[in-house]
């Protein structure tokens, strides 16, 4: 029953992955993608981590890809060149990828950690459910906690400043009499 | 099922998101395809964990997804601004910092 489920999620993983790679429109990459994320939570539930599937599909399906939606909303369809300036690139890309694929797969499966060939140790009932995680959060990691809502403010403020300056000297006609540059 | 299906089903979608980054123009697509990457190193990481039987590794996998909103936000604000300055939304035709 397990592997069943994992198959199926795993084979909704790598479709949507593909789609991403795949889809002239940018907004179908989107979408491709929350299917993605969510056969990706699929998987983290089978490997018994409950709030990281649940963060998975609140903040990262949820938040993030509303996000992109906007933007790719906002900005509209991008018409990408669909010959290759580089001759021979796709060829390229797809070789490096077949061999980066091989050597990091050789390089995990041949590295001796015999758990890996296991289903994993039996885990208490309450392994990786919101109050294990939320007691490591709080107490043996609190200070990576911290760090990371500051880099979240960070960056939120950054993007703002980022977005929100007005152009200038984009546009060549008719500027402003007395516009300070 | 093995902890190693896992690994090489986020192995492979690393690759994956490795192929979108070089193929694709578009900087909106790259910024998609980087995050297919940090979600397998996230699976990864998930599945290590399991496999150790201790929950360490999903509060590293949490932090992992902080930083990708963190560079999302950033990376989509770079974009806005690119659009509004009506520059080409192409990394081929945005090479002014290659000198």
């Amino acid at each position: 029953m397990e592997g069943v489920v994992f198959f199926i999620a795993a084979i909704g993983a790598v479709v949507g992955a593909i789609g991403v790679v795949a889809a002239r429109n940018p907004f179908y990459s989107v979408l491709a993608l929350i299917a993605h994320l969510f056969s990706l939570a699929v998987l983290f539930l089978l490997l018994t981590s409950a709030f990281v599937a649940a963060a998975q599909v609140v903040v990262y399906a949820g938040a993030v890809m509303v996000l992109y939606v906007f933007v790719v909303a906002y900005v509209g369809d991008a018409h990408e060149a669909k010959w290759d300036p580089v001759p021979g690139q796709r060829l390229f890309a797809g070789l490096l990828a077949f061999f980066l694929f091989v050597e990091i797969s050789a390089a995990i499966l041949s590295s001796g950690l015999k758990a890996l060939s296991t289903h994993g140790p039996d885990v208490p009932a309450g392994f990786g459910d919101p109050a294990a995680i939320g007691n490591l959060l709080l107490e043996r990691f609190l200070v990576p906690f911290e760090a990371s809502s500051l880099l979240l403010l960070i960056a939120a403020v950054g993007a703002i400043v980022l977005a929100n300056r007005k152009p200038r000297e984009t546009q060549p006609t008719t500027p402003p009499v007395g516009a300070a540059k | 099922m093995n902890i190693s299906w896992y690994i090489v089903l986020s192995a492979l979608l690393f690759t994956i998101g490795a192929i979108g980054i070089l193929v694709r123009r578009s900087p909106m697509v790259i910024l998609l395809c980087l995050e297919l990457m940090l979600n397998a190193g996230n699976l990864a990481l998930v599945a290590f964990s399991r496999e150790v039987g201790n929950a360490q590794g999903q509060v590293f996998a949490l932090v992992v997804m902080v930083v990708a909103a963190c560079e999302v936000v950033v990376g989509l604000g770079l974009i806005v601004a690119i659009f509004r300055r009506k520059l080409p939304l192409d990394v081929d035709e945005l090479r002014e910092l290659r000198g």
